[in-house]
């Protein structure tokens, strides 16, 4: 008898599981009301993996000055994609673990709808000494739902000893000059079987940033300011066209369909690229190379003057479903003021969301491209700032590559773009 | 995974241990409370999980609201709309997965077996330094899959080892057939070990004195391979290539990791799953789960009941055939 009633209990105990598992997942009516940021305490700030090592020293200097609201360092992985995901599951299952979360600049709109992120109040923050396109990616309908804390731009490295040898002056500030200016230089014999041109074309978010560039260098849009796609354009026919027309007679080397950022970095140092656009992490790398002194940056060419980067960087929000959002409130202040950022620049080389910080003669002697920088970031064109950000990349990426590939002109890649990402913002 | 939802049916009826007859109407009891933790595990592990993918498969992804610009807290109910959508809309897209599934399980799962039966054989060997040989096969297999996505990553780039050694220029991570070939190669790399260290186990039990029978008996090396060894190691091997092809089927980090995510030459039925999955539409996700967990399924089923892989029944009908050939 009592093994029958154990057997039965088992059975039952099994199906009880799966009816409260059942139940309990259905919950979730979400908050409602304006976020109150009331509550003091320990908190935690997540982020990517710190490779730098300057995080935890200014984590250790805030929870020295405030004992009783310790942060703790949580550190996801590298990829942003693998952090994206952590950071939505800790939402959904609507966990207090994570406080203040470190968003990557596309980020914000998706976040800022689900109500993962709370609003935050646009006085408590130095706003208006930050860059504007900078402090544009924190917003999502007007409203403020992260603070800045660190910035990046698309800036043209190019090869000063080669360009001065061949008798060009400047560096190119459209794209007809930079082919002009290849022509010159691979005359050179030391310029033999050197390209001309080089991004990131790889199919993957890179692609995106440097389709983008390239129709905003054009004077063309991905997408306006409010996220309704407008891409069918005769501009942003021009802007792609420059990518394919450059692929197909040999300006962008062939093999430049596989290049990410490290395969174009290794080119370039190398000496098989003239040109090449990249971030500025690549400045003191190839500092260390074989073209030490040999270059310089310049900001990215376009049709008719200079063009317009993309921009990367990361903003700090707060979870929605998070404890001692008071704390959270401090410590973005903290993480974002001015000094902690010059920290973070000197240390890290992590751009600055501060305009001041980019003329400071002390860090240009540091960083010369600094002044190049920000000129690319105060000219730059957020990617576009939609909800569903991931289908709209991925669309875009879809088309720009059917079209560099060659197995759609660009006339029908831009058309099937707009239906694409249309019918992706729509859902 | 795929054996599990056959074994779970088992405790909703209450009486099939007393019913196997001989046994003791005690002993069936006793036989319960057993079984009962495992069924208890699987329960909770597998047949819930499966359950609550199926009911998740049946709704939409969250709406935004147009005016508000937030995004609602419930999914809609969408019946079979998920699956609707699959095989209309995004079909074409689902059909090229399902191929290219299909196709890698075929292609990976034959030059396995093949390739991982002479591992086996050499490995079987004895001969000097058979110890370093047997550790060097093995180590692809050691090797975690998104690590040897990246190594082949480095070996397939542009100015890679691939090319240097084919005095070619390839892009091997572009569209095209070049990225199956360079999926399929690191795959084969990788697991063919696998299925050679299974059929190694298989040979281990295979008694010395068959073969010099058969030796006596006048049969070339050709002909015992044929007729003593394959015969032998056939419950093995069988085991090996179903587990083989489950994994095939639901292959997902090395073409994602090696020639990267929306590549068409190389997008996975998983891949599709986890392309919804990260754009917050659970639902959809789950329908692509639930059609990749149903073909698992079948080709499992398949493989039981048409190759007779013994996988229940212990090697029973694996000694029977042996104790034929002594005889």
């Amino acid at each position: 008898m009592t093994t029958r009633t154990t057997s039965r209990a088992a059975v039952i105990t099994a199906a009880g599981l799966l009816l409260t598992a059942c139940g309990s997942s259905d919950g979730g009516s979400g908050q409602a009301g304006p976020p109150s940021f009331e509550g003091r305490g320990p908190i935690t700030y997540v982020a990517g993996k710190d490779t730098t090592g300057t995080v935890q020293p200014m984590l250790d200097r805030w929870n020295a000055a405030h004992p009783k609201e310790k942060v703790t360092f949580i550190q996801l992985p590298t990829d942003a994609d693998a952090q994206r995901q952590q950071m939505i599951q800790n939402a959904e299952t609507k966990s207090d673990a994570y406080t203040v979360l470190s968003l990557d600049v596309v980020w914000t709109s998706e976040f800022a709808a689900h109500r993962w992120i709370d609003r935050l109040p646009d006085k408590r923050f130095p706003l208006g000494k930050m860059l504007k396109p900078v402090v544009e990616t924190a917003r999502y309908r007007g409203g403020l739902y992260a603070v800045p804390a660190s910035s990046d731009g698309g800036m043209l490295y190019y090869r000063t000893d080669l360009l001065k040898k061949a008798g060009v002056a400047a560096p190119p500030r459209t794209w007809d000059e930079m082919t002009a200016a290849c022509a010159e230089v691979r005359k050179l014999p030391e310029a033999k079987g050197m390209s001309c041109y080089a991004g990131q074309f790889q199919k993957y978010e890179g692609l995106t940033v440097n389709f983008a560039e390239a129709v905003n260098s054009a004077g063309g849009t991905v997408a306006d300011a409010a996220g309704k796609p407008d891409v069918d354009t005769p501009e942003a026919r021009k802007g792609l066209d420059f990518l394919v027309r450059s692929f197909r007679d040999g300006t962008i080397p062939k093999k430049a369909i596989t290049y990410q950022e490290e395969d174009g970095r290794q080119a370039f140092q190398s000496g098989k690229v003239l040109f090449l656009r990249n971030w500025p992490y690549v400045y003191s790398l190839a500092q260390k190379s074989g073209v030490k002194g040999k270059f310089a940056v310049a900001p990215l060419p376009g049709l008719n003057g200079p063009g317009s980067s993309s921009l990367g960087g990361h903003n700090m929000a707060v979870s929605t479903t998070a404890k001692n959002k008071a704390t959270a409130l401090d410590f973005i202040e903290f993480m974002t003021n001015e000094k902690n950022t010059r920290t973070l620049l000197e240390d890290a080389s992590v751009a600055p969301p501060y305009a001041a910080l980019y003329d400071d003669r002390q860090l240009i002697g540091q960083y010369p491209y600094l002044p190049v920088l920000k000129e690319s970031i105060v000219r730059a064109v957020p990617r576009p700032r939609v909800v569903p950000y991931g289908d709209v990349t991925a669309a875009v990426q879809q088309e720009a590559y059917a079209a560099l590939n060659g197995d759609k002109n660009s006339a029908q890649a831009l058309r099937d773009l707009q239906k694409a990402l249309s019918k992706a913002v729509a859902r | 995974m795929t054996e599990a939802p056959a074994q779970s049916e088992a405790p909703t009826p209450a009486g099939p241990p007393v019913r196997r007859g001989r046994a003791s109407a005690g002993a069936g009891r006793l036989a319960a409370l057993l079984v009962s933790p495992t069924l208890l595990v699987l329960t909770v592990v597998v047949l819930y999980p499966t359950l609550m993918a199926l009911k998740e498969s049946l709704y939409g992804a969250k709406g935004l609201d147009p005016a508000t610009g937030f995004i609602s807290d419930t999914e809609p109910f969408v019946g079979l709309g998920n699956y609707a959508e699959i095989f209309g809309d995004a079909g074409a897209r689902f059909w090229n997965a399902f191929w290219n599934t299909t196709f890698f399980t075929v292609v990976t799962v034959g030059l396995e077996t093949v390739i991982g039966v002479a591992m086996a054989l050499i490995m079987h060997k004895a001969f000097k330094g058979r110890g370093l040989v047997r550790a060097g096969i093995l180590v692809p297999w050691a090797v975690p899959t998104a690590i040897s996505g990246l190594l082949w990553r480095w070996i397939f780039n542009s100015d890679g080892v691939a090319n240097a050694l084919l005095g070619q220029q390839i892009l091997w991570t572009t569209e095209g057939v070049h990225a199956k070939v360079a999926v399929i190669v690191a795959e084969v790399w990788k697991t063919a070990p696998f299925i050679g260290l299974l059929v190694l186990a298989g040979l281990q039990v295979i008694p010395t004195e068959v073969y010099e029978a058969a030796r006596m008996d006048g049969a070339r090396a050709a002909r015992r391979f044929w007729h003593i060894t394959l015969p032998l190691v056939k419950p093995a091997l069988l085991v090996a290539v179903l587990f083989r092809c489950m994994d095939a089927l639901r292959m997902f980090d090395l073409p994602y990791i090696l020639v990267g995510a929306q590549k068409h030459s190389v997008e996975t039925l998983s891949m599709l799953a986890q392309n919804e999955a990260s754009n917050v539409r659970f639902g959809p996700a789950s329908a692509y789960a639930v059609i990749l967990f149903l073909y698992v399924f079948l080709i499992a089923l398949a493989f039981v009941r048409l190759l007779g892989a013994d996988l229940v029944g212990g090697g029973r009908a694996g000694r029977r055939r042996r104790t034929e050939v002594t005889a």
